[in-house]
């Protein structure tokens, strides 16, 4: 049967699939990751898994890799039921998973890493020699242009991404798993790891592969199965419509996960002038924000359209140029003074730069505005007034459950990103960035924040967006700055805002 | 695993049987270990010793407690920033040796005038030892060094220099109204150490809780990152903390100095274990940004309660501090099964 498939190449009707999932279900404390999925992978094919942030999408590989058990379910391995119980089992069984966040050991080198926990032993001691030689064929095979010896530590992401699949490699391949590979791959090197695809797809391998990009599913897919809050929602053809697949995605039409939003353009609020950072992330970028407008702020990761906004809102050391905010030279001034000019950085990872997660939700709603006289008389607090605002805006912004007291690491992801929206409700604001305002959230808050942000601009406030998440920035702006490699690539505007126009600026140009 | 977003089920454990186990996981979620500790430690020692439970006795805890619980609050804020100041010890002895020194040299100069020589003296000592924070805070502060380095190094550092000062003996000649007042005596029928330490309670609990600066504390420590977005000094709150500390070890070395009479350089040394104890038996945590001043009251007096039942018990000074230690892990053992019930109970 095996050696059907594996000459085959590509699906193969009538003997059973690869992989096949029934009901598999798993339970956190308080949370239902995965309720009741279904899932088949055939050999030789690219089964792509879509869905939002929060549908179940990693804890469902997690599971295919050995790194959680299910608390329910069936999975069938080449028609066998199996008790996957161990990273090692799935190993064993040919399954490798390429995770988003690396398991690399950065201290050490690309071949130390590539056979970590398997390494070869002669009497006891590593055969050094032998562990080299198989680093380099298996380095070759895939075409990686990476030495053996180098320490990881020193890799791109992009590099350190390759040691990874390599990592897949090392034993005989029947599933691989890739989570979001081309993340921070540059165009050609997406170019390359598709030919690996196709190369392994020939030799029969099922490829289970999570992405958020059009593009690359109409390039490699050929099935896709849609989860939605942890629950199988269908699996359908590659050559199902963009529109289709959100709706599913979403249990809405695009039209009603992005509001309409009023422009109505006025006075300059912000001018960025030849603006390069200390830090070398970004160089030479001018751009210009109005009052009554959502302009968009789009580029790769490390692009440097995060740092852009840092660096106004101090948070990173100008080297170059100017920003001019409110008609004053801010250049180099203070969070706090920033703040007090009215400029409001919502950060992107709310666990790490937002949010005091073991206090409660209060203390973090208010924590910005304590100076303004409203909540404070001299160096005392007013805490009723501080605890009338934090309920009005809770209430306002649908906390639930609404408790302001609980701590804020009690709460789901969506409703801690709604803390952190109503932190910028609490003092005079003219300027809001949000920088990556929808990652980890569920629909529900997604459409919120959206309608949060129509509401700031058609109430006259200047609004940047910057995110990773295109369809949010199609939909929502009618001006979109594009970055790449730290500098400015487009200003796109109107009609052209498009994903292909948007997607083309934000990668490096080729040497053509 | 971005993805494992949290979900609310909504379905919560049906409306169980509430038993008894119920409300004891829930008061130890709630409550901490710190109530527990008591209840079992007034029971045992009431148990050991006839003299324990006596108001006599407990009041002499108290005062006895005065000292461990100026230095724990101070040691509150360093921890409260996510840091800790492991020099409290050695302010202790340099605020002893300094303000004994200034005051029996005003002293000496002037016999006339001891409230003079005693003014000075207090100053002088309560500087010295202020003046340790300081550097702690700008090393934290300013120069990013690990507080655990800093404090480690100036603990260093100002032993030394007491012992410099004294070459080792103890420093007589201050005015014998200083320890009559501040070591033994009562003002308001409260002996005075006591007396001094409620009205520091009664501020610090003021500050911690309705001055933006104590807000900004519990910020620092919660995620210095969003208090640096929200607008936050952070470097300034951070100072801040480590002069804290330094002043409230200094204000305790002075009382204490009061009540040995004497400037010792070799005072203090349990100081740094014992305040963190407090702090952490308190619920205090040591990442930062979790902790109840009134809490840090109760896990000094604990402590102060454990030596003075030791003592009555007759269990010998070596034994105790293998306890004071023991308490302190169990405590932070605790605490971890504390964090694994949250989850469970979290309403």
């Amino acid at each position: 049967m095996n050696g059907e498939v594996m000459n085959g190449g590509g699906p193969v009707d009538g003997s059973p699939p690869l992989l096949k999932l029934e009901n598999i279900t798993k339970r956190y404390p308080g949370v239902l990751a995965l309720d009741r999925v279904e899932f088949d992978l055939r050999a030789g094919e690219v089964h792509v898994l879509f869905g939002e942030n929060g549908a179940g999408k990693s804890t469902l590989i997690s599971i295919l890799a050995g790194a959680q058990t299910p608390d329910g379910g069936r999975i069938q391995f080449r028609g066998q039921t199996i008790d996957m119980n161990s990273v090692h089992h799935a190993r064993s069984l040919g399954i490798s998973a390429v995770f988003q966040e690396f398991s690399l050991v950065p201290q050490l080198t690309i071949e130390q890493n590539l056979f970590l926990g398997a390494e070869e032993t002669t009497l006891g001691m590593l055969n050094k020699t032998a562990l080299h030689d198989r680093a380099k064929e298996i380095l070759e095979r895939l075409g990686f242009d990476l030495r053996p010896t180098q320490k990881v530590a020193f890799l791109s992401r992009a590099q350190q991404q390759m040691v990874e699949i390599a990592k897949a490699f090392r034993s005989d391949l029947s599933i691989l798993i890739l989570d979001e590979p081309t993340a921070s791959l540059t165009d050609r090197e997406t170019e390359q790891l598709f030919a690996l695809i196709n190369q392994v797809k020939a030799r029969g391998v099922g490829i289970i592969y999570i992405t958020h990009r059009m593009s690359e599913i109409r390039r490699i897919a050929d099935r896709i199965t849609v989860l939605r809050d942890g629950r199988y929602v269908a699996t359908v053809d590659a050559s199902t419509s963009e529109g289709e697949l959100v709706r599913l995605m979403t249990g809405r039409v695009i039209d009603e996960l992005f509001p309409k939003v009023r422009f109505e353009p006025g006075e300059t609020m912000l001018e960025i002038e030849h603006l390069a950072t200390a830090d070398g992330t970004v160089s030479d970028v001018s751009m210009t924000l109005r009052r009554g407008e959502v302009v968009g702020l789009a580029g790769l990761v490390g692009s440097g359209k995060s740092e852009v906004a840092r660096a106004c809102f101090g948070l990173i050391p100008v080297a170059a140029g100017r920003v001019v905010f409110a008609g004053a030279d801010t250049t180099g001034l203070s969070p706090s003074q920033m703040l007090d000019r009215g400029f409001f950085y919502v950060p992107p990872d709310r666990r790490d730069e937002g949010l005091m997660m073991m206090r409660g939700v209060r203390e973090n709603i208010v924590l910005s505005a304590l100076s303004e006289p409203e909540f404070s008389r001299g160096p005392f607090l007013r805490r009723k007034a501080e605890a009338a605002k934090a309920q009005e805006l809770a209430q306002r912004l649908n906390l639930q459950p609404l408790r302001i007291e609980r701590e804020v690491d009690h709460f789901s992801g969506g409703n801690q990103q709604k803390v952190m929206l109503a932190k910028s409700l609490t003092r005079e604001v003219d300027l809001f960035v949000f920088d990556e305002p929808t990652v980890g959230v569920d629909v529900g808050t997604r459409v919120a924040i959206y309608e949060f942000i129509r509401d700031l601009c058609e109430n006259g406030a200047a609004v940047l967006l910057i995110s990773s998440d295109l369809p949010e920035i199609l939909h929502l702006t009618k001006r979109v700055y594009v970055m790449c490699r730290g500098v400015l690539t487009a200003e796109v505007t109107g009609e052209e805002i498009n994903q292909e126009n948007i997607l083309r600026h934000c990668f490096e140009r080729e040497a053509a | 695993m971005a993805d494992q977003e949290p979900k609310e089920t909504g379905a919560q454990p049906p409306a169980r049987t509430r038993s008894l186990t119920y409300w004891v996981q829930l008061g130890f979620v709630r409550l901490g270990v710190l109530p527990f500790l008591l209840l079992i430690a007034l029971v045992v020692f009431t148990l050991l010793s006839d003299h324990f439970l006596t108001g006599r006795n407990l009041m002499n805890v108290v005062r006895q407690s005065a000292y461990l619980t100026l230095v724990s609050m101070g040691q509150m804020f360093a921890l409260l920033t996510g840091g800790f100041d492991l020099s409290v010890g050695t302010i202790l002895a340099l605020t002893s040796v300094v303000g004994a020194t200034a005051m029996a040299g005003t002293y000496a100069a002037m016999p006339d005038s001891a409230g003079l020589a005693i003014l000075i003296g207090v100053l002088a000592g309560i500087a010295a030892g202020t003046a340790i924070g300081v550097v702690n805070g700008v090393g934290v502060s300013i120069f990013n060094v690990s507080p655990f380095m800093m404090s480690l190094g100036m603990a260093s550092i100002g032993f030394g220099i007491a012992l410099y000062m004294t070459g080792g003996t103890p420093v007589y000649g201050m005015p014998v109204e200083f320890g009559d007042t501040f070591g033994f005596g009562n003002t308001l029928g409260l002996p005075t150490p006591v007396l001094v330490t409620l009205v520091l309670i009664a501020a610090l609990f003021f500050v911690v809780n309705w001055t933006r600066l104590g807000r900004y504390f519990y910020a620092v420590g919660g995620n210095i990152k969003a208090a640096r977005l929200s607008g936050i000094n952070t470097k300034l709150t951070l100072f801040l903390a480590y002069v804290f500390c330094g002043l409230m070890a200094s204000i305790s070395g002075i009382l204490l100095t009061a009540r040995l009479d004497t400037g010792e350089a070799n005072i203090g040394a349990t100081m740094p274990l014992e305040s963190i104890a407090a702090c952490v038996i308190a619920g205090v945590s040591l990442r930062g940004g979790v902790g109840r001043l009134e809490n840090v009251v109760l896990g000094a007096l604990f402590i102060g309660l454990v030596q003075n039942g030791m003592n009555l018990a007759r269990i010998e000074s070596y034994l105790q501090t293998v306890v004071i230690g023991s308490l302190l892990i169990l405590a932070v053992v605790a605490d971890q099964f504390r964090l694994r019930y949250v989850a469970n109970l979290q309403d």
